[in-house]
């Protein structure tokens, strides 16, 4: 397991896992490329109107317990702040819209990298909680993962 | 590792339990205000994946007997925990509320006491979209 993971006085590490969903539409083609060779690389997924997913995120969190709530960051915090930076940014939505793929594509990947940069960033600004892991289903056959190995 | 003949085998045990977030020194409704809904009497059902690790016996071909390590988990995490409250049934949880992470913790210690060294990690899974990963640890590279 991620050897990065809070490590505890009797050399036990853990971590917490959460997992959310989300719909949302995207269409894999970048200005860079003609039409011929999006369609290659992409090949249905460069389909112009779009196409959409119903994504499964899972947001793995490490770090000390607070000595008060006992917990890494309380679910019910985690829940909220994942809501309000992803899950209402994303649901619902047209990816290739949203400033975060300005001039990436929205594959997987560089969903799984935005929304770890982002939960990153406030997680860090937040208390002592550290993001370890994403990891998003595209669909129930591809899963990418970013962040510590397990 | 070619010469590494370790193999790591996971047992799954379900439970049900109830419990409430609670704190010694808070009335009712400071523990309502701090842990929200989580501070009445609820419930979950939880699933443990317990994982040990070793070098199968040469004669058997077994790293642990499955009917001990079945026999483990009945007598130290089913008999204790299944259907039975957290708070008022156990003595873990009166300075510190049954946080997945705690409750995760407290099963950590009650296993590496009966299963030793074998132990290499578990998963406490609360319903189906939470779950605490706890890795022993005793043998991974910091």
């Amino acid at each position: 397991m991620g050897g990065r993971h809070e490590r505890r006085g009797d050399g036990a590490l853990i971590a917490l896992t959460r997992r959310y969903r989300f719909p949302a539409a995207h269409v894999l083609r970048s200005e860079r490329f003609s039409d011929a060779e999006n369609r290659r690389i992409y090949g249905r997924c460069a389909h112009p109107s779009g196409h959409g997913h119903d994504y499964g995120l899972e947001v793995t969190v490490t770090g000390p317990l607070d000595p008060r709530t006992g917990a890494i960051v309380p679910v019910a915090e985690l829940d909220e702040l994942v809501r309000e930076r992803v899950l209402e940014r994303l649901g619902h939505r047209l990816l290739n819209e949203d400033p975060w793929f300005a001039s990436a594509v929205p594959t997987a990947e560089n969903i799984a990298l935005a929304v770890r940069r982002e939960l990153g960033a406030a997680l860090a600004a937040r208390g002592a909680a550290r993001l370890a892991r994403i990891r998003l289903e595209e669909t129930r056959r591809n899963a990418f993962e970013c962040g510590d190995e397990t | 590792m070619a010469d590494d003949r370790r193999v790591r085998l996971t047992r799954a045990i379900d439970f049900c339990s109830s419990l409430r977030y609670a704190l010694p020194d808070l009335s009712e409704e400071e523990s309502r205000a701090l842990f929200g809904p989580a501070a009445r009497q609820h419930g979950h059902n939880y699933r443990l994946e317990v994982t040990v690790q070793g070098v199968p016996d040469p004669a058997t071909g077994m790293v642990i007997d499955l009917k001990e390590l079945k026999e483990v988990l009945e007598r130290e995490i089913v008999a204790r925990f299944d259907h039975r409250d957290l708070n008022r049934d156990t003595p873990w949880f009166e300075k510190q509320p049954p946080t997945p992470e705690r409750f995760a913790l407290v099963i950590h210690g009650l296993l590496r006491e009966a299963l030793g060294d074998l132990l290499h990690g578990l998963r406490l899974r609360q319903g189906d979209d939470l779950w605490v990963d706890v890795t022993s640890g005793a043998e991974t590279a910091p």
